[in-house]
C-alpha cells in the first residue's frame, strides 16, 4: 500500500469519526453513528497494518485477538448500572497505552531528527507520557471511587495546592533535564530515561491526588474530564509520531470531552476552570449546610399506591438510589400500569443525576421505558405546578430547594428539579442521610412531601403489587 | 378550663364557632365545653350532635357567658338584641375571648374589652407565616367567599357559564374577570373555571401571575413596571400612573366580560374604587358584578353594602356575609382553625391555655393580654410569600457581583486572548514547518469536536462518552507503527502491550455503545 493510499485511508477514517460523533447527537442517527466509528477504526488499523514496512503480524494478531476478546466480554457482561466504572477503566487503558507508546518512541533510536525538530519530538514524548500517566492513574482512582472500592468522600491533603504546584515545578525541571541530558553520561538514551521515569511517577501521583480530592457527587464531571484527557493523550502521541490521524482523532475526543464536562459543570453551577485544574467539589467553600428541622411525614406502599391511583399527572425523578437498588425495571412496570390507566407519566432527568452524564437515561432505556416520555430538567421544570404526584427515587441534591433559596448552601445556584411545586411529592430514600454533597434537604420536611423509606426496588415492588391488587 | 360557645347574634350570621368534630378534638385537649342551645341551627347542626361528643347544652345565655373561662365566637362581641345587654358585659372578668375582632377598625370595642381585664385573641390578627397557615381563619373564610361569589353570580346571571354547541344553537361561554388574586380571587377563578367559563384575572402583584396561570386562567398583563407587593404578602397602594393604566385596562375589559368579581383590599385602608359608574354603564345588560370588598366600601362605585341592586341593567352584589351563606362549610373550617389555635395554646394538653407571648403566632393573635392592649404586634419576620423577602436581600448582592464582574470582566476576557496570541507567536517563531502542519490539523480538529458535540441531547451523554472512548483507542495506530521495530525488543514489547490495552478499549467501547443504543427505543 503506497503512502498516499494510507493518507487517503486516514482521511476517510477521520471523516468517519467525525460523522460518528455527530451521529451520536441524536437518537435517530445514533446507531448509525456507532457503526461509522467501527468502520473508521477498522479502516485506520487496516491501512496501518498494510504499510509495507509493517512486519510483526504475529504479535499484532495475538494482541488484537486477546484484547478484543477481553473487551467484548466486558461489554456484554457489564450491568448498565456499572457503566460509569467500565468507562473509567477504559480511559485508564488509553492512558497506559499512551505511556507505553511514549516510552517505545523514546527508545526507538532509529529516528534521525536533529535540532529543533528533535527537541520538539522530545517535548512531544514528554507531554504524551505525562498526560497518559495522569489519565491512567486518575481513571484507576475514578474506577475505585465509582465501584465503591475507595470511599466517595473527597480526600483533602493539607496544602494540596502547594503540593500540586511543587509537582508542576518538578515536572518542568525534569523536562529540562530530559531535553538536555548531562554530558558525562555515555548514552543519551539512558541519560534521558531517568528524568522521564521520575516524571512518570510524579504524573501518576498527580493523577491519584487529583481524583482523590474530588467528591462523589462530582463524578459525572470527572468521568467526562478523564475522557477528555485520554483524547489529549492520543493527540500528543500523534504529534510524537507525526501521525495526523492520531492528532485529529485525539483532538476530537479531547475537545468533545472538554465540552461535555463544561456542560456538566454548567448543570451543577461549578467553575469549569477549577474542574480542569482538579481538586474541586470538596464542598469546603462557603457556608455551612442548613440544618433541617421539622417532621417528616412517612407513608407506606399502600398509601403510595393510593396516591398514585388518585393522581392524573405523575412525574418520576430518578437518582443514583435507583441505580444502586437496580429498581429501573420495577419503575418501568409501574409506569406501564399507570399509563394503561390513562394517567400521564413522565420522567424528569437532572443532567447530573447518577454517577456519569446520561446515566439515568441509559438505565431507563435498559428497562425499556420509551424515551419520548423521558424529559430533561429544562423541559419539565415549568410543568411541576400542574403535576399531581412527583416521585423522587433515591435522589437528594438534585431536588434540593436550598439550592435556589439558600445562598449559603454549598450547592447554591445549582439548577434543580422543582418537585416541591407539585401537589404531593413522594420521596423514596433508604434513610434520612444527606446526599453526596452532605447538605440537608428541606424538601423532606415540607408539608406536601411524603417519605417512603426502604430499598427502592423492594418498596417499588410492594407499590406495584398494591397497584395490581387495586386494578 | 371551661369553653363556652354562644349562638351568634349578628343579623344574618349563621356560622357557629365549633362543630361537633372540632369539639371532640378540643375536649381531647383536656377542656370541657358548653354550647348555647340552638347555636348550630344556622349551620344545620343539631344540639343532639353536640351532646353526643360530650358538649354540655346550655339554654341560659347569661349563665353560659358567666361560667366560661374561655368564650369562642365568630363575630366580635356586640349588643344582644333580645337581652338588651352587651356581650362584653356578660363576659366574666379575667376570662378569655377568641373571635374576629378587627382591632384597627374597632378601637372602642378594644377599649371596652381592655376595661374588662380580659385576654383577647383575634382570629383576624393571626400572623401570615407558614406555620400559622392551619389557623388562618381569614384564608379559610376568603376561600369560601370566593367560591360563593361565583355561585351568587351564577344565580343572577341569565346564561350558562360553559359554552355548548347544541341542536338548538351555539352558546358562547361566559367571560369572567377576577380582580385581585388573593385567596378569595383564586378560589373564584377555580370555581368559574370548573364551571366552564373563560376566566381572566388581574393583580397588582406580579408574583401571583404564576398562581393565576396555575389555575389555568389568563393573567391580564399591564404594560407597566411596578411591584404591588406590600408587607405580609398583601397588596399596597399603587402610584397614580399605575392606577390610570389599570383603569384603562378595566374599562376595556368591562365592555367585554359578563361577570366581574372584585376582591381588591389593602389592609387598613378603604377598598380602592376600580369599577366606575361609566364602566358599569358600558357593560352588557344582564352582566353581574360581585363585590367582595363591599364591607370596606366596595371596589365598584355603585355597590350597596349587603344588598343586590340592578343598575344600568347590571346586577351588583354587595353581600358581606358570603361565608355565612355557606354556613356549614365555613363553620367547619373556622372550627378547625380554632382547634389548631387551641392546640398551639395548650401544648401540654392539660386543658389550660397558656398565652405564651414568646411564640410568634400567639403573640400576633393576642390583641389584649389581661387588660393590656398588645395590638399591633411587632412585624412578623417571615411573610406568607417567603419568596419576596428572600429575593430582596439577595438581589443587591447579585447586582454588586455583576458590577464587580464587569470591572474584572474586560481583563478576564482579554487575558486568554493575549496569552493565546503570545503562545501562538512563540510557537510560530521557533517551530519547524513540519510541526506547524500538524499543529494546523490539531487546532482545526479541536474546533470540529467543539462544533459536533455542542448539540448532543443529554440523554445520549453516556453512549457518546463510550463511543469517544472507543475512538480514543485510535492510539493503537501509534503502537502498531512501532511494533515492527526490527532491532529493539524492548520497543516491541512495550508496543505489544499498548496494542493489547488499546484493542480492549476499542472493541469494548464500540460493543457496549451498540448494546446501549439498542436499548433506546421509542
Amino acid at each position: 500500500m503506497s503512502q498516499s493510499l494510507i493518507s487517503m485511508a486516514y482521511i476517510a477514517a477521520a471523516i468517519l469519526f467525525i460523522l460518528s460523533l455527530s451521529g451520536l447527537s441524536n437518537q435517530e442517527t445514533s446507531r448509525r453513528g456507532n457503526y461509522y466509528g467501527m468502520v473508521g477504526m477498522a479502516i485506520a488499523i487496516l491501512a496501518t497494518v498494510l504499510n509495507p514496512s509493517f512486519t510483526a503480524y504475529g504479535i499484532l494478531i495475538i494482541a488484537l485477538v486477546v484484547g478484543g476478546f477481553i473487551g467484548a466480554r466486558a461489554a456484554f457482561k457489564v450491568e448498565m448500572t456499572q457503566m460509569p466504572e467500565l468507562v473509567a477503566v477504559m480511559h485508564s487503558l488509553v492512558g497506559i497505552a499512551a505511556v507505553l507508546v511514549g516510552y517505545a518512541s523514546f527508545m526507538d533510536t532509529t529516528s534521525t531528527l536533529t535540532g529543533s525538530e528533535k527537541t520538539i519530538h522530545e517535548i512531544e514524548i514528554y507531554l504524551g507520557v505525562l498526560i497518559g500517566a495522569v489519565t491512567f492513574s486518575g481513571s484507576v482512582i475514578a474506577f475505585g471511587k465509582l465501584s465503591g472500592k475507595i470511599g466517595g468522600k473527597p480526600m483533602l491533603l493539607p496544602a494540596r495546592h502547594w503540593l500540586n504546584l511543587c509537582m508542576l515545578i518538578a515536572v518542568i525541571v525534569l523536562g529540562y533535564m530530559f531535553l538536555n541530558p548531562s554530558e558525562n553520561c555515555s548514552c543519551s538514551c539512558v541519560g534521558g530515561l531517568i528524568p522521564l521515569l521520575i516524571m512518570t511517577v510524579i504524573a501518576l501521583i498527580f493523577g491519584v491526588h487529583m481524583v482523590m480530592a474530588i467528591g462523589g457527587a462530582d463524578m459525572p464531571v470527572v468521568v467526562s474530564m478523564l475522557n477528555s484527557y485520554s483524547g489529549w493523550a492520543a493527540a500528543a502521541t500523534g504529534f510524537m509520531l507525526s501521525n495526523d490521524l492520531l492528532i485529529v482523532t485525539g483532538a476530537l475526543v479531547g475537545s468533545s470531552g472538554a465540552i461535555l464536562s463544561y456542560i456538566m459543570c454548567r448543570a451543577m453551577n461549578r467553575n469549569f476552570i477549577s474542574v480542569i485544574a482538579g481538586g474541586f467539589g470538596g464542598g469546603a467553600t462557603g457556608g455551612t449546610a442548613a440544618v433541617i428541622e421539622g417532621d417528616v411525614t412517612p407513608v407506606n406502599a399502600v398509601e403510595t399506591a393510593k396516591l398514585l391511583l388518585e393522581a392524573k399527572s405523575i412525574v418520576i425523578v430518578p437518582g443514583y438510589g435507583m441505580a444502586v437498588a437496580q429498581a429501573q425495571h420495577a419503575v418501568n412496570e409501574i409506569t406501564k400500569l399507570l399509563r394503561g390507566k390513562g394517567k400521564t407519566v413522565r420522567f424528569g432527568i437532572h443532567p447530573v443525576a447518577g454517577r456519569m452524564p446520561g446515566h439515568m437515561n441509559v438505565l431507563l432505556a435498559e428497562a425499556k421505558v420509551p424515551y419520548d416520555i423521558v424529559f430533561e430538567m429544562d423541559e419539565i421544570n415549568e410543568d411541576f405546578p400542574k403535576v399531581d404526584v412527583s416521585i423522587v427515587i433515591g435522589a437528594n441534591d438534585i431536588v434540593n430547594p436550598s439550592a435556589m433559596n439558600d445562598p449559603t448552601s454549598p450547592i447554591a445556584g445549582m439548577p434543580v428539579l422543582e418537585v416541591w411545586k407539585s401537589h404531593i411529592t413522594i420521596a423514596m430514600k433508604r434513610s434520612m442521610a444527606s446526599g453526596y454533597a452532605g447538605v440537608g434537604n428541606p424538601l423532606f420536611v415540607m408539608e406536601n412531601t411524603r417519605m417512603l423509606f426502604g430499598d427502592a426496588k423492594e418498596t417499588l415492588q410492594a407499590v406495584l403489587k398494591e397497584l395490581n391488587a387495586n386494578s | 378550663m371551661k369553653i363556652g360557645i354562644p349562638k351568634e347574634i349578628h343579623e344574618g350570621e349563621k356560622r357557629v364557632a365549633a362543630t361537633p368534630e372540632a369539639a371532640e378534638q378540643i375536649i381531647k385537649l383536656g377542656f370541657s365545653m358548653a354550647i348555647e342551645s340552638g347555636a348550630g341551627a344556622g349551620a344545620n347542626i343539631s344540639d343532639e350532635a353536640y351532646r353526643e361528643v360530650g358538649v354540655e347544652i346550655v339554654s341560659d345565655v347569661k349563665a353560659l357567658w358567666k361560667n366560661s373561662d374561655l368564650i369562642i365566637k365568630v363575630r366580635a362581641p356586640e349588643r344582644h338584641p333580645e337581652l338588651a345587654v352587651d356581650e362584653i358585659e356578660m363576659l366574666a372578668e379575667g376570662a378569655n375571648l377568641i373571635s374576629f375582632i378587627w382591632p384597627a377598625q374597632n378601637a372602642e370595642l378594644m377599649k371596652k374589652l381592655a376595661d374588662r381585664k380580659v385576654t383577647v385573641l383575634a382570629m383576624d390578627s393571626v400572623p401570615r407565616i407558614s406555620r400559622a397557615q392551619k389557623l388562618d381563619a381569614l384564608s379559610s373564610m376568603a376561600n369560601i367567599a370566593g367560591y360563593r361569589a361565583i355561585i351568587e353570580a351564577a344565580q343572577h346571571f341569565g346564561r350558562f357559564f360553559t359554552g355548548q354547541i347544541t341542536a338548538a344553537g351555539k352558546i358562547p361561554p361566559a367571560k369572567v374577570l377576577v380582580i385581585g388574586a388573593g385567596v378569595a380571587g383564586l378560589a373564584a377563578i377555580g370555581v368559574a373555571k370548573s364551571m366552564g367559563a373563560i376566566v381572566r384575572a388581574f393583580d397588582t402583584r406580579p408574583q401571583v401571575k404564576e398562581q393565576i396561570e396555575s389555575m389555568d386562567a389568563e393573567f391580564l398583563l399591564l404594560d407597566f413596571k411596578e411591584d404591588g407587593a406590600g408587607a405580609g404578602g398583601y397588596a399596597k397602594v399603587m402610584s397614580k400612573e399605575f392606577i390610570e393604566a389599570e383603569m384603562a385596562l378595566f374599562a376595556r375589559q368591562a365592555m367585554e366580560v359578563d361577570i366581574i368579581v372584585t376582591t381588591a383590599l389593602i389592609p387598613g385602608k378603604p377598598a380602592p374604587e376600580l369599577i366606575t359608574k361609566g364602566m358599569v354603564e358600558s357593560m352588557k345588560p344582564g352582566s353581574v358584578i360581585v363585590d367582595l370588598a363591599a364591607e370596606q366600601g366596595g371596589n365598584c362605585a355603585l355597590t350597596e353594602k349587603d344588598k343586590v341592586v340592578v343598575k344600568h341593567g347590571v346586577t351588583i352584589i354587595g353581600y358581606t356575609n358570603l361565608p355565612s351563606r355557606l354556613a356549614n362549610q365555613s363553620s367547619q373550617l373556622y372550627a378547625s382553625n380554632i382547634r389548631h389555635l387551641l392546640t398551639e395554646l395548650c401544648p401540654a394538653k392539660d386543658g389550660v391555655i397558656n398565652v405564651n407571648m414568646e411564640d410568634e403566632v400567639i403573640r400576633g393573635a393576642t390583641v389584649i393580654k389581661e387588660g393590656q392592649i398588645t395590638w399591633p404586634p411587632p412585624a412578623p419576620t417571615l411573610s406568607a410569600a417567603p419568596k419576596a423577602p428572600a429575593a430582596a436581600p439577595a438581589e443587591p448582592a447579585a447586582v454588586e457581583k455583576k458590577q464587580e464582574k464587569k470591572g474584572g470582566g474586560a481583563i478576564k476576557q482579554l487575558l486568554p486572548l493575549l496569552i493565546g496570541g503570545l503562545a501562538m507567536f512563540a510557537v510560530g517563531a521557533v517551530a519547524p514547518a513540519s510541526f506547524m502542519s500538524h499543529f494546523t490539523v490539531f487546532v482545526l480538529a479541536c474546533f470540529i469536536g467543539y462544533q459536533v458535540i455542542w448539540n448532543v441531547t443529554a440523554s445520549l451523554h453516556t453512549p457518546l462518552m463510550s463511543v469517544t472512548n472507543a475512538i480514543s483507542g485510535i492510539i493503537i495506530i501509534g503502537a502498531v507503527v512501532q511494533i515492527s521495530a526490527k532491532d529493539n525488543n524492548c520497543v516491541v514489547i512495550l508496543a505489544g502491550i499498548a496494542v493489547l490495552a488499546a484493542s480492549i478499549n476499542i472493541v469494548g467501547g464500540f460493543l457496549v455503545t451498540r448494546r446501549m443504543l439498542e436499548m433506546f427505543k421509542k
